[in-house]
């Protein structure tokens, strides 16, 4: 078997991405109406300063509402198949370092051994002063299936677990969860290495 | 429902690439100080967006009144796995400044003019050999302010969406023979000097169209799997 070639490595996105690679309907996941429940989530993302990260962007990717991801390796894909949900969102921060999504409510999907993973959408951050991305999940503060989540027992910390913990708030249109993401300093999000 | 995942290779060069790294001073305020919490692929990383549509737009040099300024390029290679394997129907966008070092972006303000016939992006999606070709024009050096007179060499950004988010991979191609290479802190970041190789493009004469544009060949590899699945369920 031959030698395996270097992976190319990452570069930064630099502060310039937005004319390449913005696409306003990819801020709405559910846009195809997907059956679920359809939430918001916004939040910002801030640096080491508190200082908002403008220059930034989420991709989003997460299962259906059934907890069926639109990719051939999940074995419920050919059930998928039809309802034009992929998943898959890229959202970009404002000057205040603001971001707002549109998705519906992903179902619990397959976790390692006999496990089962809470409700989650994984979040990848791209941005200038970021030589690679930084990986993180978002899960639902009031989803009772975080108790025996094992990617959220696996953080010890209480305080670095929240972090991934998104909050509810009723609002008159639809139900809008609040996920911050802090780069850097006591409050810092927690990052997973993949 | 058990489900067999197969997880992706942890060895690359890519993966050992700081988040913090003060020569790239915009590293210093927005790295993070914890350890990254290290964590088994499962169903969720294993997986990824797949499906894509909508325009090829791999010829940045048309869709205006006339040809933007610059040398023109072809800029072609595959999208290939650590063993070699090609990575078909993948999503690759495009980005670059023009040919005087300036982005159609309303924050550069790099005093170096707009061209009206370039916008500076496209994408394209590979083929079942993992190959993909774009036409551009090479991308001028431009000034930033990281230290007193830093000058970014010239390049390409590139996206590359892979099978699955965990090979989600967001670069910059180079020239060969760039003489602000050696001075550039985020090519330089990268620490193995055969890594960093990956991230220049080769000069082909094969590639060139004679009396018309400069072949340059960038071949862009992505995270392989492991050998043993492990089962999800």
């Amino acid at each position: 078997m031959s030698e395996r070639l270097i992976p190319t490595p990452s570069q930064t996105v630099g502060p310039f991405f937005h004319f390449g690679l913005e696409r306003a309907e990819w801020s709405d996941l559910a846009r195809s109406g997907t059956p679920g429940e359809r939430i918001a989530i916004e939040g910002r993302i801030l640096d080491g300063d508190g200082a908002p990260v403008a220059d930034a962007f989420l991709e989003l990717w997460q299962a259906d509402a059934a907890g069926r991801y639109s990719h051939p390796d999940d074995p419920r894909f050919d059930e998928t198949q039809g309802s034009g949900f992929l998943g898959f969102g890229r959202v970009f921060t404002d000057g205040d370092g603001a971001f707002r999504f549109l998705t519906i409510r992903p179902g619990p999907v397959a976790g390692l051994g006999n496990s089962l993973q809470a409700p989650h959408i994984a979040v990848a951050v791209f941005a200038r002063g970021l030589l690679k991305q930084l990986y993180t999940r978002i899960y639902f503060a009031d989803e009772p299936a975080n108790e025996s989540d094992p990617v959220l027992g696996s953080i010890e910390d209480m305080s670095q677990r929240n972090t991934l913990l998104a909050v509810r708030r009723e609002e008159t249109e639809i139900p809008v969860y609040r996920f911050d993401i802090v780069l850097q300093g006591p409050e810092e999000t927690a990052f997973f290495d993949l | 429902m058990r489900v067999k995942v197969r997880p992706f290779a942890r060895n690359g060069e890519g993966r050992r690439l700081p988040y913090f790294y003060p020569g790239y001073g915009s590293t210093v305020k927005r790295a993070p100080k914890n350890r990254l919490i290290p964590l088994d692929h499962t169903l969720s990383e294993v997986t990824g967006p797949v499906f894509w549509s909508g325009p090829d737009t791999a010829d940045l040099t048309k869709g205006h009144g006339g040809a933007p300024l610059g040398e023109r390029v072809i800029l072609a290679g595959r999208v290939l796995d650590e063993d070699r394997r090609p990575v078909a129907k993948t999503l690759i966008e495009l980005w670059q400044c023009n040919a005087a070092g300036r982005y159609r972006h309303p924050v550069d303000q790099h005093d170096a003019p707009l061209d009206p016939n370039f916008d500076g992006f496209g994408q394209v999606v590979t083929g079942e050999g993992g190959e993909y070709r774009f036409l551009t024009i090479k991308p001028g050096a431009y000034p930033w302010r990281n230290t007193y007179n830093s000058w970014r060499p010239a390049h390409v950004h590139l996206a590359i969406a892979g099978p699955a988010f965990a090979t989600r991979l967001i670069t910059q191609m180079y020239f060969p023979g760039d003489p602000l290479l050696a001075f550039d802190p985020i090519f330089q970041s990268v620490s193995d000097p055969a890594a960093r190789e990956r991230l220049v493009a080769r000069y082909d004469p094969e590639l060139s169209e004679a009396e018309w544009a400069l072949g340059y060949r960038f071949d862009i590899v992505l995270r392989g799997r492991e050998e043993t699945p492990v089962e999800n369920g």
